[in-house]
């Protein structure tokens, strides 16, 4: 029997019941995880404050390791936030209803993760003060951006990676904030008369809603895939052994909905268990999104087996070199460890018991993207420590105030997080509505067939009528 | 002078509204036109809004006209920039590199795209206006929404026709 991705019996009053619920009073587990989060943001802003008056030393970033820890966690953050609108915009162009409990933070993952990721070249700078001087414009400088770099080219992609996913995430808002609109008191009632821009729902304003939402769907698509094949251009137009790929911007990109995806999966589980949203992050809804990252899992592995087998065949002596390096030297046990939580691990995924397991989905998706960690860390720290020249070669372990820094900016996505899902809808209520709208109508259709053909047929005119899968 | 009304009837489902719509389409009371309707509703449904009539959506040809200015953008920004290295002390470099163009023109015809597809949403929808006396927050939980403005003569066969598909409620405002 085929599990239903969602009763299709609820109604539609304790639809918004329920979600406007959720925003008032979570579990006691979102306020633990919510000062979690505060203190993890402490050690960051601490770690950055003594960072900033002491000077890039304290990171032991030298020559040759100019931005190690710090660039594997940009690109990182770049990444989780692939899969958030990425799958939002696909699954809604094939109409692959299931996605609608549970795109709203997912997409709200993907523009945190993005303003998180836009912290780290900063932080990387050292002199921030001097922000200002990659602005292109002419001055007694002279200094102007290079437009050949791929590194400009992400200043470009991220931003409007960044602007395009928050529209993407508003626009899917706006008939929900007008339901909070209209049920809230306060100073939420007038948050959300703003943001919800007048909406009524009238026939006019959903053909138009249809429309807009479907054509930023079809240009997201196309600019996730370009982001992150540029973010991969930061190492791939380089001559650098192990960066120098022509595989890397698929890499990338599947690295990128991979991590993306095991963060569905990890959001997924807590705030099915702060909300109570039992019925709407369904178990079937778990299948789904496990059995995708899987597929997802095996197009990275792939990948990645392509990656050392065209290293290892070519003639390039130093990738070869640093192939093995990354296999037998310091770096090794990130590198296995990398191999196990993405390349293994994920068979967790194949297996029915464990995708119905909630605390196991929360574990394997924390592995999971682990591995993503390590992954960033082996594509740029190895090839630094150990690049053509073997004068310049070091091995650099980073600080505990790269450490502190980056440990922060999980508490910094997680406080953005937390903040969103508390004060906006985190489950979309009209697109429930409707999914629960259709598949009513569909089940109702087809016992009217079943019925109305043993009508016709005598012998069967007596039985009831099966509704299995339906 | 007689005068004219803004009725409103609420339904508890798309088959009472879809019924009304019918009979108002197929002109079951004179001088009311299809064209002349509202319809509200908590969700977006496609098939309903059919009963409606072909009404057109013109955010697709702005978003276009955004994207074809962004590309065009991107070219020019991109162009004028490295034309600036010809009065810079350090020059040498091509004023159209093809690469860099290529991305940096195929980001603006998305950016550009985007916010034009944005602001036509927000102009072309109705936003930004106040809501009517009529409003019921019932559209937003689950009921459907019927709207029309009619004439003194026209209300009471409107009113009629709505109770005959069990609306649940009836509002009504006066209208100059």
């Amino acid at each position: 029997m085929i599990e239903k991705d969602i009763d299709e019996q609820i109604k539609w009053a304790k639809i918004n019941a329920d979600v406007l619920r959720s925003m008032e009073n979570p579990r006691r587990a979102y306020w633990i995880t919510f000062f979690i989060c505060i203190a993890m943001m402490a050690c960051a802003v601490t770690a950055e404050i003594y960072q900033y008056n002491t000077g890039m030393g304290v990171t032991n970033l030298n020559n040759p390791h100019m931005w190690d820890m710090y660039i594997a966690s940009f690109v990182f953050w770049i990444g989780m936030s692939h899969s958030g609108t990425l799958l939002s915009a696909i699954l809604h162009i094939i109409h692959a209803d299931w996605r609608k409990p549970i795109y709203r933070f997912a997409e709200a993952m993907t523009t945190f993760s993005l303003m998180t990721a836009g912290f780290f070249p900063m932080i990387h700078l050292g002199r921030v003060w001097n922000l200002y001087w990659v602005l292109p414009y002419v001055s007694d400088r002279g200094a102007w951006p290079n437009f050949r770099s791929p590194l400009v080219w992400d200043a470009f992609a991220i931003s409007t990676y960044l602007s395009a996913s928050m529209l993407f995430l508003f626009i899917g808002m706006i008939p929900d904030l007008a339901i909070c609109r209209d049920n809230a008191r306060g100073w939420r009632r007038k948050l959300y008369t703003v943001l919800s821009l007048g909406w009524i729902g009238s026939d006019r304003q959903w053909r138009n809603f249809r429309k807009t939402y479907l054509l930023m769907a079809c240009f997201l698509i196309p600019l996730a895939v370009s982001v992150h094949s540029i973010v991969s251009s930061d190492f791939a137009m380089s001559i650098m052994p192990g960066w120098h790929v022509t595989s890397f911007p698929p890499y990338f990109v599947a690295g990128a909905l991979y991590s993306g995806c095991a963060a569905i999966i990890t959001l997924f589980v807590m705030l099915r268990y702060y909300f109570r949203f039992e019925e709407y992050m369904t178990v079937a809804i778990m299948e789904k999104t496990a059995k995708l990252t899987f597929a997802i899992a095996m197009v990275w592995t792939y990948l990645n087996l392509i990656e050392f087998a065209s290293t290892w065949y070519g003639h390039d002596i130093y990738a070869k070199e640093l192939l093995i390096a990354k296999a037998v030297g310091p770096y090794s046990w990130i590198f296995w460890t990398m191999l196990f939580c993405g390349m293994v691990v994920p068979f967790a995924l194949a297996v029915e018991k464990f995708r119905r397991h909630m605390p196991t989905m929360f574990v394997v998706s924390l592995l999971l993207n682990l591995s993503m960690y390590f992954e960033r860390w082996m594509i740029v720290a190895p090839t630094l420590s150990m690049s053509h020249d073997p004068h310049q070669w070091d091995i650099m372990w980073p600080s505990i105030v790269q450490w502190a820094i980056v440990f922060g900016s999980f508490g910094w996505f997680g406080l953005l997080f937390l903040v969103f899902v508390k004060v906006f809808p985190s489950v979309s209520m009209y697109e429930v509505k409707e999914m629960v709208f259709h598949r009513r109508r569909l089940i109702n259709e087809d016992a009217a067939k079943v019925y109305s053909r043993r009508a016709r047929d005598r012998k069967d005119a007596t039985g009831e009528p099966e509704l299995e899968g339906a | 002078m007689s005068k004219n009304y803004r009725i409103k009837a609420l339904f508890s489902d798309f088959d009472e509204a879809f019924g009304a719509l019918s009979d108002i389409r197929h002109s079951k009371i004179p001088g009311i036109s299809i064209d002349d309707v509202k319809l509200a509703s908590p969700i977006e449904h496609p098939e309903i809004e059919e009963v409606l009539g072909d009404r057109t959506v013109h955010i697709p040809k702005l978003t276009l006209a955004g994207a074809t200015f962004g590309v065009v953008f991107g070219f020019l920004f991109l162009a004028s920039a490295q034309a600036s290295f010809l009065v810079q002390p350090q020059g040498g470099k091509p004023v159209i590199p093809l690469p860099s163009n290529f991305v940096l023109v195929y980001e603006m015809l998305i950016f550009f795209g985007v916010w034009t597809t944005f602001f036509s949403f927000l102009f072309l929808s109705g936003l930004f206006r106040k809501r009517s006396n009529l409003y019921s927050e019932k559209v937003s939980l689950d009921q459907i929404g019927v709207i029309i403005e009619v004439n003194e003569q026209q209300r009471d066969p409107l009113k009629d026709l709505f109770k005959k598909h069990q609306s649940l409620e009836i509002r009504e405002e006066e209208i100059r």
